[in-house]
């Protein structure tokens, strides 16, 4: 009998706690979209409302539109970069397993091409490229981390494809580095084409696109192959080193970056055919138009700022620049930051904490590194590659 | 004494606010109206998120092609087939993992808790070791061990471990020499159900034969017998006949990259598989020394004063009622390993699980994919529930 008032006493509890806490959502709810507010016991009003403001399915009754409303202020409000803000530091969905690309070096320290992105980004933001907290994704854990919003962006050596621009619910930025697949094999194997591997155990990493186009090169060959599919790239690495597989396929990048981790590098080639086109850039939730914005537009000044040659070194002078290019671009001229929500000298930052996207590359695969990888389709578009920041106007 | 309650009954009303009864059914519906709130909100949450982002919530991709190879399968699949055959791969693949774990784990888990009875002061403490070993050490380091530093330290395919054209062992695997259809094999077919038939009939007829002798009614090795008998003798009869063998030797031999021929474990279900069967025993094989331990003494020494020997009374009088005792808690373990199947991700195999994160991964289709994984292992959890209940209730002591 006491256990059962007990019972009692806490239900009632938190039946208020509850009530509370919806009333809480609800009052939050109002400056942002105030029409949604009301309409929590007027089916009359609230339902024809909600098939206004929420397009695809219109809302049987009240009841469920009033319950779905707290999560609606994010939706297009902007308000991922005030979440950012808020919590003091950007959270980027990164590799950790990919050297040159994204690992953690022997201090201890999250670095590579695509991380130095990120903390572009947290310059940006912040004007500190170290206020950025760095989550490891595998390729198969990568999209629901950006989905369910874990991370604020995911710059981790990722495809832009159709699929994951509609059915993953995201957005792409624009490509940082144009990639193909690429397979390695040993080199006393003596393989040059895919119909030399016919019958070859290969190993490949899930969820990516490399585990698609293979299958689809073969097919288109006619020859067939084992698959030895890995979580991560560890996995799939390491079986290869041990003579599991014959060849291992991932992106050109991926395969030269782990080519050096293997027992030793200078047994193995990568061979001379393209299964496909890998353009590999940064991701955000789809719904936010103002943080897509940012990024991109982070990317793109990174681009510009190689093309008008402003570098880490010389980016203070270049503020008394004549050119009004550069001008806008660090924005000494113009209020092209505050359009996106950031300070008009975003640029400045950024550049000062990673210098441009010439000197990024430079710096983790540039020909100074073990990894080397020529600039070749990554060169910028005036030396006949693709990388062409657009107009800061 | 009725009357005398009927006087106080007025005065005595409790209000209804002071009334357990009552307030016992309120709290009740209360609880149930948040657990409703919460669940109604959690989902209008994620809707509402799904909705945001465009995500589409409907099961039609189902039927679309999934476009990823999968390592192994026991059925047909390559990478044109649709996401819904790539979940039965899945399944399959994890049905097939969970089955033979539980055989192999059960028969060594049985071996290890005898032999931690033993008088044997060797074998007593090597069982003893094993079990505090595996039962103390999580499985995924356990896996991960039997695969990085076992099996893929195995020689290459070119150096494998091999007698040609009989078996052949190296970091892709095993592969064994193995019975398949040769040309006549379609005469033979209708052999092996009459076989079958002879086999029942057998059966029934050992049976009946049995009663009347009024000894035990154990026929199933006579019949086991005739089937045998009938499949060899018609076996040797088409082979006689028609002059090719109806099921012939299918023999593993390098070719090109790999070994073709015969039937091949790979690496990643090997993995697995020790892995599964060597955690889940140490822990069966506990459950079967304390089911022992649980039979008295008297039984034991009874059956020796009858001049059983050890393994008769082990088999015939202990094991049996140690049964009792040991069912239920080996429901759990089986239970267990059915689900820790899904570890196989580390190993590489391709489970229910890894498949349906890849799936996942392709599709998009998180919650949808979630949901079916989810009903797939609760089915087969349930299943297994099932028939361990009805085995129990088959063994439980009848009381009359
Ligand atoms: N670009 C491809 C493949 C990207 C990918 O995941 N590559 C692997 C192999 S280099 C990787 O980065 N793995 C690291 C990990 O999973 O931790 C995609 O977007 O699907």
């Amino acid at each position: 009998m006491k256990v059962n008032r007990f019972l009692g006493f806490v239900s009632v509890l938190l039946l208020a706690a509850f009530v509370a806490a919806c009333s809480n959502q609800a009052a939050t709810n109002e400056p942002s979209s105030p029409v949604e507010a009301a309409p929590t016991d007027a089916p009359a009003i609230g339902a024809p409302v909600a098939a206004a403001t929420e397009a695809p399915a219109p809302a049987p009754t009240a009841a469920p539109q009033a319950t779905t409303a707290p999560a609606a202020p994010t939706a297009s409000g902007g308000s991922t970069l005030q979440t950012i803000k808020d919590r003091g530091e950007l959270i980027c969905g990164s590799n950790d397993q990919v050297p040159g690309f994204g690992s953690v070096d022997a201090s201890g320290q999250t670095v590579g091409f695509d991380i130095d992105f990120c903390r572009a980004l947290a310059a940006a933001i912040f004007g500190d490229p170290n206020k950025v907290t760095f989550r490891p994704l595998t390729a198969q854990e990568r999209f629901t981390a950006v989905q369910s919003g874990e991370v604020d962006v995911l710059i981790r050596n990722t495809t832009n494809t159709l699929t994951r621009e509609t059915v993953n619910g995201m957005d792409f930025a624009p490509t940082n580095f144009f990639d193909g697949q690429g397979i390695m094999v040993r080199k006393s194997d003596n393989l040059n084409t895919i119909s030399d591997l016919d019958g070859a155990t290969i190993c490949v990493q899930s969820g990516t696109t490399t585990e698609l186009n293979l299958a689809d090169a073969f097919r288109a060959v006619g020859a067939s192959f084992t698959p030895a599919v890995f979580e991560d790239a560890n996995g799939t690495f390491s079986a290869y080193d041990a003579g599991q597989c014959d060849a291992v396929t991932t992106d050109k990048s991926g395969l030269a970056s782990r080519r050096l981790s293997l027992s030793s590098p200078e047994d193995h080639v990568i061979m001379d055919v393209t299964l496909s086109k890998e353009p590999l850039a940064p991701a955000v939730l789809q719904g936010d138009a103002q943080w897509r914005d940012i990024v991109t537009w982070v990317i793109y000044g990174l681009f510009n700022a190689e093309e008008y040659g402003v570098t880490q070194a010389n980016v203070q002078e270049q503020l008394s620049s004549d050119d009004p290019n550069i001008r806008r671009l660090l924005g000494v001229e113009g209020e092209l930051g505050a359009g996106l929500g950031l300070d008009n000298d975003f640029m400045v930052k950024v550049i000062s904490a990673v210098g441009n996207y010439g000197e990024i590359y430079d710096r983790h695969l540039g020909p100074n590194t073990p990894i080397n990888i020529p600039r070749g389709p990554n060169a910028q578009y005036t030396d006949g590659g693709l990388i062409y920041g657009m107009p800061f106007r | 004494m009725a009357q005398l309650d009927n006087k106080l009954q007025p005065s005595k009303a409790i209000p209804f606010y002071r009334n357990v009864k009552v307030l016992a059914l309120v709290a009740q519906i209360a609880f149930l109206l948040i657990l409703g709130l919460l669940f109604w909100w959690l989902i209008g949450n994620m809707l509402s998120s799904l909705r945001r982002s465009n995500i589409p919530l409907s099961f039609d991709f189902l039927p679309q092609t999934a476009g990823f190879e999968i390592a192994e399968s026991s059925i047909r699949y390559s990478a044109t087939d649709s996401y819904g055959r790539a979940f039965l791969v899945g399944i399959l693949n994890t049905l097939r993992i969970a089955v033979l774990g539980i055989i192999l784990s059960t028969i060594f888990g049985i071996i290890i808790g005898i032999g931690r009875l033993s008088s044997n002061w060797l074998l007593r403490n090597l069982a003893g070791a094993y079990v505090e070993l595996f039962r103390n050490t999580p499985l995924a380091v356990q896996l991960i061990f039997w695969f990085v530093a076992v099996i893929l330290k195995l020689p290459r395919v070119r150096d494998a471990i091999a007698i040609d054209g009989i078996f052949a062992l190296s970091n892709r695997g095993l592969t064994l020499a193995w019975p398949v259809a040769g040309e006549s094999y379609a005469a033979w077919s209708i052999w092996f159900w009459v076989g079958l038939v002879v086999g029942v009939i057998a059966y029934v007829l050992r049976r009946q034969q049995l009663q009347r002798l009024d000894r035990p009614l154990v026929a199933w090795p006579v019949a086991w017998l005739a089937v045998l008998a009938t499949w060899l003798v018609s076996w040797l009869g088409v082979w006689l006949f028609t002059g090719s063998s109806p099921l012939v030797i299918d023999q593993p031999h390098l070719s090109g990259f790999n070994y073709i021929g015969g039937v091949s474990i790979t690496a990643a279900f090997f993995a697995l598989l020790l892995g599964l069967t060597c955690y889940t025993a140490a822990f069966i094989a506990e459950i079967v020394r304390a089911g022992i331990l649980a039979v008295s003494k008297g039984q034991r020494e009874a059956a020796q004063a009858l001049g059983f020997t050890p393994f008769q009374t082990m088999r015939l009088i202990i094991f049996p009622q140690a049964l009792r005792v040991i069912i239920p808690p080996l429901t759990n373990q089986y239970l267990n390993l059915t689900k820790n199947s899904s570890l196989g991700i580390l190993v590489s195999f391709p489970d229910l699980f890894f498949v349906t994160t890849t799936i996942n991964n392709q599709s998009g289709r998180a919650v949808q994919v979630i949901l079916i994984m989810m009903a797939c292992y609760l089915a087969m959890s349930l299943l297994i529930s099932l028939f361990a209940n009805i085995y129990n209730s088959r063994m439980r002591l009848k009381e009359r």
